[in-house]
């Protein structure tokens, strides 16, 4: 509309606009941790060759592990951000969850036996039955607030209750321990790959949810639901399915993770395996940068954000703070980002940083782009 | 400070990203007098009073008030309601989910001790006062939207006020209800208050005000006293342009009706929902143009809101070109071309952090399924036509919808419903909150696709829009059909007759 506009947007530069982008908030956590930990120890960046607990040789380092360690989070944070944008409310119950997933998991193979010799199903199977589990109770959780109208939380309160319970009974309260090198290649290496297979498994995470919000409507659909469903339905869009197909996702994103974590250690603790988890992947979510009352949503940000938190949870770890008071410290770090991240807070610092860049060409009489364009006015 | 004034803005700048919404701004509100604000969509009335009233900071220029020597800052809308300004803005800002006596004293009370029983005998009496058909311990959303804003105006006028503002209130209001707010704002003149009004209904201002500011871009053409601004004069101030003849329209409209003897598009008979309507017949044919009229809450919305599933319909049967089909949901009725432009813009409209090219595209892309989005190319070209042809106001396609101005707003999901090429149009009150230039091209726009063998069905509140563009009339009185005007019965008067039920 005006030309002067348009030339200060350009002249605020990359720096400004970035401020305006949601990306901005977990880059710029990233971007701390990684200065921090650059002036406290620069050997946190290192990438070794090591050996693998299976005796082959695999890169190692702290980089690494974050990445490694970050797979199931990042996985979580993608469902979670659908689920937060359709329905404006969030999953609490994914730790419960994965639980039973990896519970089946564990079930399917094992079959009656406890410590079964060999496995008494193919592997693959054992991972279609998981996911077919997980998406059932992802699926009842989104009835539950799509159909039954119950918020998110109370109606995920139920799983988050009951998940770890029913996990132990699938086993009838066994510990199920699998011996069997293939199944913990997808917790771990694949012999002659010196990378950790969950990194891959993350990234085929990643595109799969890129392909498909690039070739559906999911997107546009879950985000106008969220924003306003009134609307929404009265351009033929059906609210409560949309929210549903969210849950059934993140119920995928569930069994992923639950595969991934009980092929980590080939068994499982019902009461430890994942724990806290959905306050991590609901971070996530935040720390990108989407408002948790649903809507428009980044699910770059989000990705970003997951990265982020393992990031300040290994750098925690390094630095010896003791797994007790680990969550105090990650308590601080999420309240100053959750702070900068505000947007009044981020407006704020948007009028700061015009001024300075006000002053900046003020300093510059002859300024000839910007007078042009005043005249043209 | 000027004799008399008890507001006065002087070069009062507001920029948004892309905009530049107010560029040195006067204005001036003397006692006892209405003074309207006139403009396009888009012009920078709405952003003026948010200025005034501290919803958003402004970037240049100085507020003086009646009784200051020093400029006045006012930082939020509590601060503009302590030193006497209270404002009725365009989009009702109450909540739906309080009672209607909770929305009226909500942010009031003093101390945090209330006595509910008090409140709402007061709230009762001035709902009373007022003649709002409304009980103080209902809940504001199940009121209609009428209903809803004169819940707000009587908000508004029951605070001691020096200075009443009023954003096009009377946009969903019927004549009655214009007539009991008129009233209103001429008994608070006469108590020395400052009226601020937004209209863009000429006839309004020149039945209560006695000066005219105009803003034209964001930048202000000036005041003027209401006897030296012919109507014509303020629509070319107004435009920056002149006017197209009304009556050029009409006599467009009348070459139509002959069209209208085709075959039925639709035929609906024993049509009901749960709204609470009667059940009716409803019949369209191709290349017709015809509305429902009635009083606000005759039932004219739940009616069309029943042809195209938007609530549910609990009988009858409607055939589209002679064949028989179910339509339960909005879906079902787009499948079968219907589209619809809903009465509430921002409750059933817009989706407001969406941008206006995700807006623009929705009901399309809703229509093309799940598995076909559309590219970003498409989308992106499908908006800057509609933009470009409706002349909607927006910094860029990527603007969240919300950002534009009301009318702008309801250009964008027009242009949402065009582009679906829909073979039979529901325009609920399209020319809500538009201005008078677009207003014409609204109409013309629903002749046009009438003679492409399109048809439309329009409601509007205002009869002389429905007797330009419609070539038949159904005329609802207590959400029952009461009656059917074509050809020569077209006229005001014998519409009122029929509305008011003495034949
Ligand atoms: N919050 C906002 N962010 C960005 N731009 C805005 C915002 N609010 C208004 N604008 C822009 O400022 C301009 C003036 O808008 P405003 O709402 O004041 O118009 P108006 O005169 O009230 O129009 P209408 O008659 O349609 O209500 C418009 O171009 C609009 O897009
Ligand atoms: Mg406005």
């Amino acid at each position: 509309m005006s030309t002067s506009n348009k030339t200060a947007a350009k002249k605020g530069g990359v720096i400004s606009g970035l401020l305006h982008n949601q990306i901005c908030i977990p880059l710029a956590a990233l971007l701390a941790l990684v200065i921090f930990n650059l002036v406290m120890d620069p050997s946190f960046f290192e990438i070794k060759m090591g050996y693998s607990s299976a005796g082959d040789p695999v890169l190692s380092g702290y980089l690494i592990t974050i990445l490694d360690n970050a797979s199931e989070l990042v996985i979580l944070a993608i469902g979670m951000t659908l689920v937060t944008a359709a329905s404006g409310g969030q999953d609490i119950s994914v730790g419960a969850t994965i639980a039973i997933a990896g519970s089946v998991v564990l079930r399917v193979l094992c079959g009656t036996e406890s410590r079964p010799d060999e496995l008494q199903a193919p592997i693959f199977v054992a991972f279609l039955i998981c996911c077919l589990v997980a998406m059932l109770f992802g699926a009842f959780n989104g009835v539950l607030v799509s159909y039954f109208n119950i918020q998110p939380m109370v109606a995920t309160l139920i799983l988050f209750t009951a998940g770890r319970s029913i996990a132990a009974w699938i086993n009838n309260n066994e510990l199920p321990i699998i011996d069997d090198a293939v199944f913990g290649y997808f917790g771990n290496f694949i012999p002659g790959i010196p990378i950790p297979t969950p990194i891959f498994i993350a990234v085929a995470c990643m595109i799969l949810i890129a392909l498909t919000l690039k070739f559906t409507t999911l997107g546009l659909y879950s985000q106008a639901v969220g924003i306003n469903p009134h609307s929404s339905r009265l351009n033929g869009i059906d609210p409560a399915k949309v929210k549903l197909i969210t849950y059934i996702i993140l119920g995928l994103c569930v069994a992923v993770a639950g595969f991934i974590k009980v092929s980590r250690f080939s068994t499982i603790n019902y009461s430890v395996v994942a724990k806290d988890i959905e306050m991590d992947a609901i971070l996530a979510v935040a720390l990108g940068g989407n408002a948790l009352s649903g809507g428009k949503f980044n699910m770059g940000a989000s990705i970003l954000g997951a990265y982020v938190i393992q990031f300040l949870t290994t750098t925690l770890y390094k630095f010896n703070v003791v797994s007790s008071a680990l969550p105090a410290y990650k308590a601080v770090v999420v309240i100053i980002l959750v702070v900068l991240s505000a947007p009044v807070v981020r407006q704020k610092l948007n009028e700061i940083f015009k001024k300075f860049n006000e002053r900046k060409t003020a300093e510059k009489p002859t300024d000839g782009p910007n007078k042009g364009a005043k005249e043209a006015a | 400070m000027q004799e008399g004034a008890v507001l006065e803005m002087r070069g009062i700048c507001k920029h948004f990203p892309g905009v530049k919404a107010l560029q040195d701004v006067d204005f001036t509100l003397r006692e006892g007098e209405i003074h309207a604000l006139m403009g396009e969509n888009g012009a920078g009335k709405s952003t003026l009073i948010k200025v005034l009233t501290g919803v958003y900071p402004k970037d240049g220029g100085q507020i003086y008030i009646a009784g200051k020597d020093a400029p006045v800052k006012i930082s939020s809308p509590q601060d503009a309601q302590n030193i006497g300004i209270s404002t009725v803005y365009q989009e009702i800002t109450l909540c739906a989910n309080l009672t209607v006596a909770e929305n009226m004293f909500i942010g009031r009370t003093k101390g945090a001790f209330t006595k509910w029983k008090d409140i709402n005998e007061r709230a009762g009496r001035i709902l009373e006062s007022l003649q709002i058909p409304a009980s103080p311990t209902q809940q504001l959303a199940s009121c209609s939207i009428a209903v809803q804003q004169m819940v707000a105006i009587a908000r508004a006028v029951d605070m001691e006020c020096k200075i009443l503002i009023l954003d096009e209130p009377t946009s969903s209001l019927d004549e009655q209800e214009v007539a009991k707010l008129f009233k209103l704002m001429r008994d608070l003149k006469a108590k020395g208050v400052g009226i601020l009004f937004v209209t863009h209904f000429l006839d309004q201002v020149y039945e209560v005000c006695d000066r005219i500011t105009v803003l034209r871009d964001g930048k202000l053409v000036g005041e003027y006293a209401i006897e030296n601004l012919p109507r014509v004069q303020l629509v070319s101030k107004m435009l920056g342009k002149e006017l197209d003849d009304l009556s050029e329209i009409k006599k467009e409209g009348e070459g139509e009706t002959v069209v209208s003897d085709g075959a039925p598009v639709l035929q609906a008979s024993k049509l009901v929902s749960d709204a609470g309507i009667k059940p009716f017949d409803f019949a369209i044919r191709k290349g017709e143009v015809n509305g429902f009229t009635g009083l606000l809450g005759s039932g004219r919305s739940e009616c069309v809101r029943a042809i195209f599933g938007a609530d549910k319909v609990l009988g009858g049967q409607v055939m589209m070109d002679g064949e028989k089909v179910r339509i339960t949901k909005p879906r079902d009725a787009m499948k079968h071309g219907i589209g619809y432009l809903p009465e509430d813009r921002k409750q059933d409209g817009i989706v407001g952090d969406l941008s206006v090219r995700d807006n623009i595209i929705l009901a399309m892309q809703v229509m093309q399924g799940p598995m076909k989005p559309a590219s970003r190319a498409q989308a992106e070209k499908f908006a800057d036509e509609y933009i470009a042809l409706l002349d909607i106001k927006t910094a860029s396609t990527e603007t969240p919808i919300k950002q534009l101005s009301g009318g702008n707003q309801q250009k964008v999901i027009l242009a949402r419903w065009l582009l679906t090429d829909p073979v039979y149009l529901i325009l609920d009150e399209p020319t809500r909150g538009i201005d008078i230039g677009t207003k014409i091209e609204i109409q013309k726009l629903a002749l046009k696709l009438a003679e492409e063998g399109k048809s439309v069905t329009f409601i509007s509140s205002e009869i002389d829009e429905m007797l330009r563009t419609c070539s038949r009339l159904i005329v609802m009185r207590d959400r029952k059909v009461v009656g059917e005007l074509t050809g020569e019965d077209l006229t005001q008067n014998k519409i009122m007759a029929t509305i008011a039920g003495g034949e």
